[in-house]
């Protein structure tokens, strides 16, 4: 954990709570780097490479990324789906962080292979130690494959 | 509960008194081997009873193991209906980039090098307990039992 230059992608269109996540794991000093997006279809702009974000050192890939399901654009569930069935993307530990604890939600998401499903917590102090466990585990414990990146 | 799938039984201890040692105990069963592992989720052989094989919330599973290889009780575990749901923490001493590569293609939820640091395994085992049962949401299980 220290020494890395870890970074991660939230996707999360609740301004509110995006910014509970960034505070959080800047005050825990997990994440080296949070890029944050709000909607589904910038989200995969940033994964895939395109539009304003086709230059690799404006994208540089997440070591997790936090996906809520309710997006704008492009709904949660179709960016996982995407996200799992990419070559270069799939190994990337996706956790859905989201205020739904409905049953076909949760589903379908492992059957979408989320590595690991939470529901954000209503009280401020909770979410703030969701963040830390959060953070702490994926970062810190959890190991990533190393991915052969080609830039040019 | 929890199963634990290690043949190290050094290791095996240590997981399961760094549980014990943490307020939220879970109950753990241990097998050491990925045969009766699968024979356990399975339910067939001495797990044919599905009172003596109660599906676990998670799963640690170590990767080099006898009868049966940890990568192939994975796969298993991922490609059956009532199983798939389970998430499955890769627990292992290997950091071979081709097995955290494998783990990962046969929808491992996550991947954990034991540390050998006695007190940072017991931290982990803390962490890990914490997030899977504490934070994460399993899918409910359709099961087709008998009963």
């Amino acid at each position: 954990m220290k020494g890395k230059a870890l970074t991660l992608l939230l996707v999360e269109d609740n301004e509110d709570h995006a910014e509970i996540v960034r505070r959080s794991f800047r005050s825990h000093q997990v994440a080296n780097t949070v890029h944050f997006v709000t909607d589904g279809e910038i989200a995969l702009d940033y994964l895939l490479r395109r539009a304003e974000y086709s230059d690799p050192k404006k994208s540089p890939r997440p070591d997790v990324i936090l996906l809520d399901l309710r997006l704008p654009k492009v709904d949660g569930l179709d960016v996982l789906k995407e996200i799992k069935q990419n070559e270069e993307l799939h190994r990337i530990p996706v956790v859905i962080l989201t205020s739904s604890d409905e049953e076909h939600d949760v589903a379908t998401a492992y059957d979408f292979h989320a590595n690991s499903y939470v529901v954000k917590p209503l009280d401020f102090k909770k979410f703030t130690d969701l963040m830390r466990d959060l953070g702490f585990y994926w970062l810190g414990w959890n190991t990533k494959p190393f991915v052969q990146e080609t830039i040019d | 509960m929890i199963l634990l799938i290690e043949d190290n039984e050094d290791h095996a201890e240590i997981v399961m008194r760094s549980f014990k040692a943490h307020q939220t105990a879970p109950p753990i069963h241990h097998v050491t081997d990925g045969e009766t592992a699968l024979d356990y989720l399975l339910r067939r052989g001495n797990y044919s009873d599905p009172d003596r094989s109660p599906r676990p919330s998670l799963i640690l599973l170590d990767l080099r193991l006898p009868k049966v290889d940890g990568l192939e009780v994975l796969k298993e575990i991922k490609q059956t209906n009532e199983l798939r749901g389970i998430p499955v923490v890769i627990l292992t001493s290997s950091q071979a980039g081709n097995d955290v590569k494998m783990a990962c293609d046969y929808h491992a939820n996550s991947y954990v090098v034991k540390p050998l640091e006695f007190d940072k395994f017991t931290d982990l085992i803390r962490d890990l307990g914490s997030y899977w049962l504490g934070w994460n949401v399993n899918p409910s299980v359709q099961e087709t039992s008998s009963s």
